[in-house]
């Protein structure tokens, strides 16, 4: 199993060759990804746990000429299980679900999450109706893998890196995320 | 000349506003209205599994260039309330919030009358502007409530309660 910020970092890099618009879920994995390849396309998510997966989904749906990638985590994923449904009641043109799964809420202490013990995510997404769901947890799997769609699931280990809070403010995140996710105002 | 009903002032005052993206939890008062926004091809439809599911998918599809409401029942205020603050209320998403405002006068349901109760006083404690029009004003201020929205970047509601839609 690779640390979670070398999964973030493979993405990140994935993401920028396919010009994606990547989503971060809260709390250390925006950070380790604000560390490792901080850009304008990045939307780091600082609160509302549990909604990175339909932030990005309805930016996937908003912008079919897009490709939408979302990092979302195993406690976050958890704790909004419809969202799977609806991903795969949408068929949204280019998006990619990520779910990095470190069997444990990271940001507050690790603890256990039920992924830990019984519940299998890909599963449980491929229950909801997603056609394309794959598990890795090697970074040369991972590389391949982050040019699917439907929902991945990565095997990362437990654990944060020591990375500061994101020196950015939600007005800075928002008004540069959406210079490159919203389409040219017609007016101007 | 044939009057308003419901539905339409509200579907109206949505065309007006250039609402093009929809994310909807049913509420019985709420079906006719479901069923025009899901055969206009100018909206986008997204049924969701729980209000603040769609309180996510809307801030999306704000960050794709989309104008989002959300159509739902007053339950659902509750279940959306960290995405409300945490997320619009963060990052100023605008968000137009629909509501088919149960548990008042004429409610069958008696469970729906303490929830029904505390959304107003909900909406307030977030800040949220409430608007609960007549028949007369709806289409008109359902329109005001998304241009206030975008203006202001912040979520508003409009309350719809059991007189509005039994008022034709």
């Amino acid at each position: 199993m690779m640390k979670r910020i070398d999964a973030i970092a493979i993405i990140a890099e994935e993401a920028e060759s396919q010009d994606a618009l990547l989503v971060g879920n809260i709390g250390f994995p925006s950070r380790e990804l604000c560390v490792v390849h901080d850009c304008t396309s990045n939307f780091y998510m600082l609160g509302s746990m549990g909604l990175a997966s339909s932030i990005g989904l309805g930016l996937a749906l908003a912008r079919p000429d897009k490709r939408v990638i979302t990092l979302d985590g195993d406690g976050a994923v958890l704790m909004n299980l419809g969202s799977l449904a609806t991903i795969a009641d949408q068929h949204a043109e280019d998006y990619l679900l990520i779910i990095l799964d470190n069997g444990c809420y990271g940001s507050t202490g690790c603890q256990p999450t039920c992924t830990s013990r019984k519940a299998d995510l890909a599963r449980i997404a491929a229950g909801a109706g997603v056609s394309e769901v794959a598990t890795v947890s090697k970074p040369e799997e991972l590389r391949l893998a982050v040019r699917g769609k439907g929902v991945l699931v990565v095997k990362v280990e437990k654990g944060n890196e020591k990375v500061p809070v994101i020196d950015l403010s939600p007005e800075e995140i928002i008004e540069r995320f959406m210079a490159r996710s919203a389409p040219p105002s017609p007016s101007s | 000349m044939k009057e308003i009903n419901p539905t339409e002032a509200v579907y109206g005052g949505m065309k007006r506003a250039g609402i093009d993206f929809v994310a909807s939890v049913p509420c019985v008062n709420l079906q006719e209205l479901l069923c025009l926004v899901e055969s206009d091809p100018e909206m986008m439809h997204v049924p969701v599994t729980r209000e603040e599911e769609g309180v996510g998918i809307c801030a999306g599809a704000y960050l794709g260039g989309r104008r989002p409401a959300l159509l739902m029942q007053n339950s659902g205020l509750g279940n959306s309330v960290n995405a409300l603050a945490s997320l619009n209320g963060l990052y100023s998403i605008p968000l137009l919030m629909i509501i088919s405002h149960r548990g008042g006068k004429g409610e069958p349901i008696v469970g729906q009358i303490p929830m029904g109760k505390s959304t107003p006083k909900l909406l307030d404690v977030l800040e949220i502007p409430r608007f609960a029009p007549t028949l007369a004003e709806a289409e008109k201020s359902v329109a005001q409530a998304w241009d206030l929205a975008q203006a202001d970047g912040t979520p508003t509601a409009i309350l719809l309660d059991i007189e509005f839609w039994r008022s034709d």
